[in-house]
């Protein structure tokens, strides 16, 4: 498998021609997928884990050992998954760089970049994992920078370099914590974390939630997120959504359930208050913003903090000693890990798709596309019906076994998480309320109405291969809304191995839980559905057929010109909200009214700028920005200039080290 | 609750048609006997001011109230054209009315009615000749109903309306 | 394998009786307007007017224009599917609970707003936007009101809340039961944009919310949609009659218990109608931006109905 990726990178760099190095890499990159997708599957229905152990590599830092278990090849599937669909876009997105070395050099990295990916969950002792891990951020960060046209692609890089590396900084310090100078293989790390007091424990939890929860994206840690993604070129962006971010789940699920000894109550309120924060945040972002790629990567860490709540309540059960509840926390964010790999990875693909069209990233600029791209609007409403999880799509599956969750939590467990767990099924609910608004209207406002700019009224179709790259994922969406049962007895079977109680969840052609007699009949529903919308239309298409007339325009109140200016924009439909979370907002406005110089009642011109205040960076980041501007100007002033001062430092910082090396011994 | 005593204590107060109520109503020309029997219970009103003083308007929006209830006939205003069955006009139609009429009578669905009120929309009334005036209702759209008045009353315009879907006998204009 | 008949069957009653509530209810206000007012068919004779008219479409519409109304009356009917109207019984809860119900009609409403934003206008968008809004708002509310009533009930299917309730009428006893009765109503009368929410009779297009999203609509697909939206009404009604006061529902097919919970189902619809259409009477309409302030009334009054739920267990 790490073969293929590497054959990939190769051949992108010494391929003959430009178009040859995009075909081969992207093969190579699908092979690799293909590869990583047999072993997880493998593993997952095998039953017991797959190890490879390379003793003579790096051997005095502990070796290089891949172990896949069943968490693993979850996260494994996951970036197979999504990295095929990616490679096989890549093959007419990136088309237009074939003549340049650019282009060489993205199908390179990306393959080094799913390499990278596919090390993470493989990864068996704690040097591979943060070697995979760093590698990840590396390759990551290239490829974010990778366009040299954009302004604020540089930027973007520099957030994510620096609050990647500083999660980096935060999972080492964790990580040799939990493995005390003793060997690094994760066994030995299990048997070192269980005798280590509740203290340093302790610091190990805030350690990997700032490590963890920054690559994820938890609020406050998501500043990256919205820059990033945005900048990557869009297959990048897909995988780095779908996929990337799920390996800070999965490093959190290892650490807490795997790794560290069962501890207190009190971690899994922290996550799940985080995660529910986070939700909310992501999606009251996404619903407000009007660029496309930003818009869906505020939706990723709406859903990595539904995807947080899981795992805040399994924990939180756990310590509170219900274990079959935390068992289901467990499978409700496995679940959803799934889901939403699937259809974010469409609606990213659709939004490169458009966005190749279009020649715009604005939601603004867009309008009336379904005409100009049909296939492409058929996919994108399945991922947006999917974003609002509706039924039958699959992110319903995950949102209603969160609720169940949450009601099975309230009705069993101690009356002190009567306020937490109310609270957070309201929160879940109100994220699932405003990514339905979100969705309807990043589907509505790009592809329905008229175009807004000729832009968008001559937009081309997308590639073959990439309608092709996004018909994969529609399709998983709707298998997996169809039939969750495909995956959810897998995914119980995940935490049993964890250690956890097995799962009261009966999974066949409905999804039920026996104890309390909810059930979910997903197929038998969508068959009802189309059923009674064709006896409708059965019904009714003797009138319509009969008796319909085309009319030029749309009642609009008789003006003379049906111009699009009329139609509702995407800030406009986001209004409402803005209103009523202003305090969130923070709104800013500037209007400008330019008059005539003969009498100010004859207006020429008004200008209106409205801007969401980036309030949670002033609050967070600026002061901590402010600060380190600080001390590097007051390390600043050792750069005298001198030579005799520099060199009087060397002796200097010899004699401190000695003295140092002496105290600690 | 005071509200609610003083509905008990008011009651019924829908007066019925009195004996000329059908005065000044004629039809423009022969109305469908399909289209009347499919209006006959039921019938959507789209009213349009094509330039009007309002004096037609103030009749107009008597009729929704509770003496001379059009509801109870099966009538009942709509806002958009698409869903109407009738075009209430008044007014001379200016000359900035006359598109916006237009593309009001052809956003309705067939089959359709049109009902000019008023001697503004029968003959442009006081405002005949007038720079700003294009013609009367049926030089734009064709009318079906004429209810003459300066201002017609509420009773009139019902008339004309229950004269529409034949439920209340009227003479042909001449 | 009466079970999906006696299902089938119900549905079929609530699609079927879907414009007489609508009717009853304007009756009623238009006699507490001092007015005659048309008589409780007059809905289904408009249904059947407009179904015989011609069809106009604009050409700056798509194919989801046409998808619309079909989704709306199929998620609709499917959502009237699960509710228990005559009979208890597990059958409707083969398909789904009160969560998926809450989803179903969800999805009738993301639908109808995208049939909003389709033809380009104004207005259009306008309601959508408004409509999506209000349904976002609201889902909170119903979380945990459904939260509230698993709670007693121990499940979130609806035959288990109606059943238990019958079987246990001391658990309506509590201050929770009336609070999450409270809290459900002003959520229902938001989804099924009553006052103070939305005016389902007005004609300023600035005051539209549902109405706005329909204004392209003609002919067939307006009666359809009219038709979901009055079947809607009903569901919501039968909902909060048979969630919080089921007795009287019958519990087997025999003909006097069904006989008994078809006499008890319209005598309490047509109360629950009565308090509607009097509320109407009474208030006026909530500016739109003063109505999450009325779903946030709500939102409280569901919370304090599932906190009183855990303490009072």
């Amino acid at each position: 498998m790490f073969a293929m990726f590497g054959a990939g990178a190769l051949l992108a760099v010494v391929a003959p021609s430009g178009r040859s190095a995009r075909w081969s890499s992207m093969v190579a990159a699908l092979l690799g997928t293909i590869f990583a997708v047999s072993l997880a599957a493998l593993v997952l229905l095998e039953g017991h884990a797959w190890s490879l152990h390379l003793a003579g590599v790096l051997e005095p830092l502990g070796g290089v050992a891949l172990t896949v278990d069943s968490l693993g090849a979850v996260f494994l599937g996951i970036v197979g998954l999504t990295g095929a669909p990616a490679a096989v876009y890549a093959l007419g997105y990136v088309r237009s760089l074939d003549t340049q070395p650019r282009g060489r050099m993205i199908h390179a990295v990306f393959n080094l970049f799913l390499a990278s990916l596919c090390l993470v969950p493989a990864a068996g002792n704690v040097l591979t994992f943060l070697v995979a891990w760093e590698l990840m951020a590396l390759t990551s960060y290239v490829l974010v920078v990778s366009d040299p046209t954009s302004d604020d692609g540089a930027r973007a890089g520099l957030w994510y370099a620096v609050m990647t590396h500083a999660g980096f900084a935060a999972l080492l310090a964790a990580f040799l914590t939990l493995a005390g100078g003793g060997a690094t293989d994760f066994a030995s790390v299990r048997a070192h974390a269980s005798t280590l007091p509740s203290s340093q424990l302790t610091l190990v939890f805030v350690l990997a939630i700032i490590g963890f929860g920054s690559k994820a994206g938890l609020v406050p840690l998501h500043i990256w997120l919205p820059r990033a993604h945005p900048a990557a070129p869009s297959h990048v962006s897909a995988v780095m959504s779908a996929a990337m971010v799920k390996l800070g789940v999965y490093g959190a699920l290892r650490l807490f359930f795997d790794l560290m000894p069962p501890g207190p109550g009190w971690w899994g309120g922290v996550v799940l208050a985080a995660g529910v924060t986070t939700a909310i945040a992501g999606v009251l972002y996404s619903v407000a913003d009007t660029h496309a790629k930003r818009l869906l990567a505020y939706s990723t860490i709406e859903n990595i903090g539904l995807i947080f709540v899981g795992v805040g309540f399994a924990l939180l059960m756990r310590g509170y000693g219900y274990a079959e509840l935390a068992t289901m926390g467990i499978v409700v964010c496995l679940l959803h890990t799934v889901n939403h790999a699937a259809f974010k990875t469409l609606l990213f693909l659709g939004a490169g798709a458009v966005i190749h069209g279009t020649h715009s990233a604005s939601l603004e600029s867009y309008g009336g596309l379904l005409r100009r791209m049909p296939q492409t609007a058929v996919f994108m409403l399945i991922g947006a019906l999917s974003l609002a999880a509706l039924p039958p799509l699959n992110g319903f599956p995950s949102e209603w076994l969160t609720f169940q969750m949450l009601v099975a939590g309230v009705g069993q467990s101690a009356s002190q998480l009567a306020i937490l767990l109310p609270l957070a099924v309201a929160g879940v609910a109100l994220t699932a309320g405003l990514a339905a608004v979100s969705a309807v209207r990043l589907f509505g406002i790009t592809f329905l109405a008229l175009p807004r700019t000729p832009g968008a009224a001559s937009a081309d179709e997308a590639p073959r291969t990439m309608r092709l790259a996004m018909a994969f994922p529609a399709l998983l969406s709707v298998a997996l809304g169809l039939a969750p049962s495909l995956v959810v007895p897998r995914l119980a079977l995940v935490a049993t191995d964890l250690g956890l109680a097995p799962a009261r969840l009966n999974a066949g052609l409905a999804l039920a839980l026996p104890a309390v007699g909810s059930r979910y009949q997903p197929l038998l529903l969508a068959g009802l559905i189309a059923a009674a919308a064709a006896l409708t239309l059965v019904l009714v298409s003797r009138r319509i057929g009969r008796r319909s007339r085309h009319a030029d325009d749309a009642w609009n109140c008789g003006r003379l010109i049906h111009s699009p200016r009329a139609e509702y924009t995407a800030a406009s439909f986001a209004e409402p909200l803005g209103r009523v979370f202003a305090g969130f907002y923070r709104p800013t406005q500037q209007i400008r009214i330019e008059v005539h110089p003969v009498s100010r009642y004859f207006v020429r011109s008004v200008g209106y700028q409205g801007t969401l205040a980036p309030w949670l960076e002033q609050v967070f980041y600026v002061p901590v920005v402010a600060a380190v501007r600080r001390m590097a100007r007051r390390a600043g002033r050792l750069q005298t200039g001198s030579i005799q001062f520099y060199l009087a430092l060397l002796p200097a910082a010899l004699v401190a080290l000695l003295l140092l090396s002496t105290w600690l011994r | 609750m005071r509200l609610f005593t003083k509905i008990a204590r008011t009651g019924i107060v829908t007066e019925s048609l009195p004996a000329g109520a059908a005065d000044g109503v004629s039809l423009a020309r022969d109305i469908e006997v399909r289209t009347r029997a499919l209006f006959g219970r039921a019938l959507a009103i789209r009213a349009v001011d094509a330039g009007s003083c309002n004096g037609c308007e103030i009749e107009i929006s008597g009729l929704p109230g509770p003496t001379y209830d059009m509801e109870r006939f099966g009538l009942h205003f709509v806002a958009s054209p698409r869903h109407a069955d009738l075009l209430l006009v008044t007014g001379p139609v200016t000359r900035n009315m006359a598109v916006p009429l237009r593309k009001a009578y052809e956003a309705m669905a067939d089959p359709k009615l049109v009902l000019a009120v008023g001697d503004c929309a029968h003959s442009c009334g006081v405002f005949a000749g007038s720079y700003a005036v294009a013609g009367p209702v049926a030089s734009i759209i064709p009318v079906d109903v004429y209810v003459k008045g300066c201002p017609p009353e509420p009773v009139q315009i019902l008339s004309g309306i229950l004269a529409a879907i034949g439920a209340v006998e009227a003479p042909k204009a001449r | 394998m009466e079970q999906p008949l006696v299902v089938a069957l119900q549905a079929l009653l609530l699609v079927a009786l879907g414009p007489a509530v609508v009717g009853y209810v304007r009756w009623l206000k238009a006699r507490m307007q001092g007015r005659r007012g048309a008589d409780i068919l007059q809905p289904y004779r408009e249904l059947r007017k407009t179904f015989a008219k011609e069809m106009v479409v604009a050409r700056s519409t798509s194919w989801i224009f046409h998808l619309a109304p079909f989704v709306l009356v199929a998620s609709t009917t499917t959502a009237a599917m699960l509710v228990p109207v005559i009979v208890i019984g597990p059958s409707a809860d083969a398909l789904g609970d009160l969560f998926v119900l809450v989803a179903l009609l969800m999805l009738g409403t993301a639908f109808l707003a995208l049939g909003g934003l389709d033809p380009g206008t104004a207005f259009g968008g306008m309601g959508s936007s408004r409509e999506m809004t209000i349904a976002a708002l609201t889902e909170p509310t119903l979380a945990v009101s459904v939260l509230a009533l698993a709670l007693t009930s121990g499940s979130t299917s609806l035959g288990a809340i109606t059943g238990g309730l019958v079987e246990t009428p001391g658990r309506a006893l509590g201050p929770g039961h009336v609070l999450a009765f409270a809290a459900f109503f002003i959520a229902m009368l938001a989804e099924a944009g009553r006052l103070p929410v939305d005016n389902p009779s007005t004609h300023l297009e600035l005051t539209m919310v549902h109405e706005a999203m329909v204004l392209e609509y003609s002919g067939p697909y307006l009666a359809l949609i009219e038709w979901a939206a009055a079947v809607r009404l009903t569901l919501l009604l039968t909902l909060a009659v048979n969630l919080f006061f089921p007795w009287g529902m019958a519990r087997s097919l025999g003909p006097m218990p069904l006989a008994i919970a078809a006499a008890s189902f319209a005598g309490k619809v047509l109360l629950l109608g009565a308090v509607l259409a009097a509320l109407e009477t009474r208030v006026a309409k909530l500016r739109l931006f003063r109505v999450p302030e009325l779903l946030a009334v709500s939102f409280t009054l569901a919370l304090l109905a599932a906190a009183s739920a855990v303490f009072v267990r």
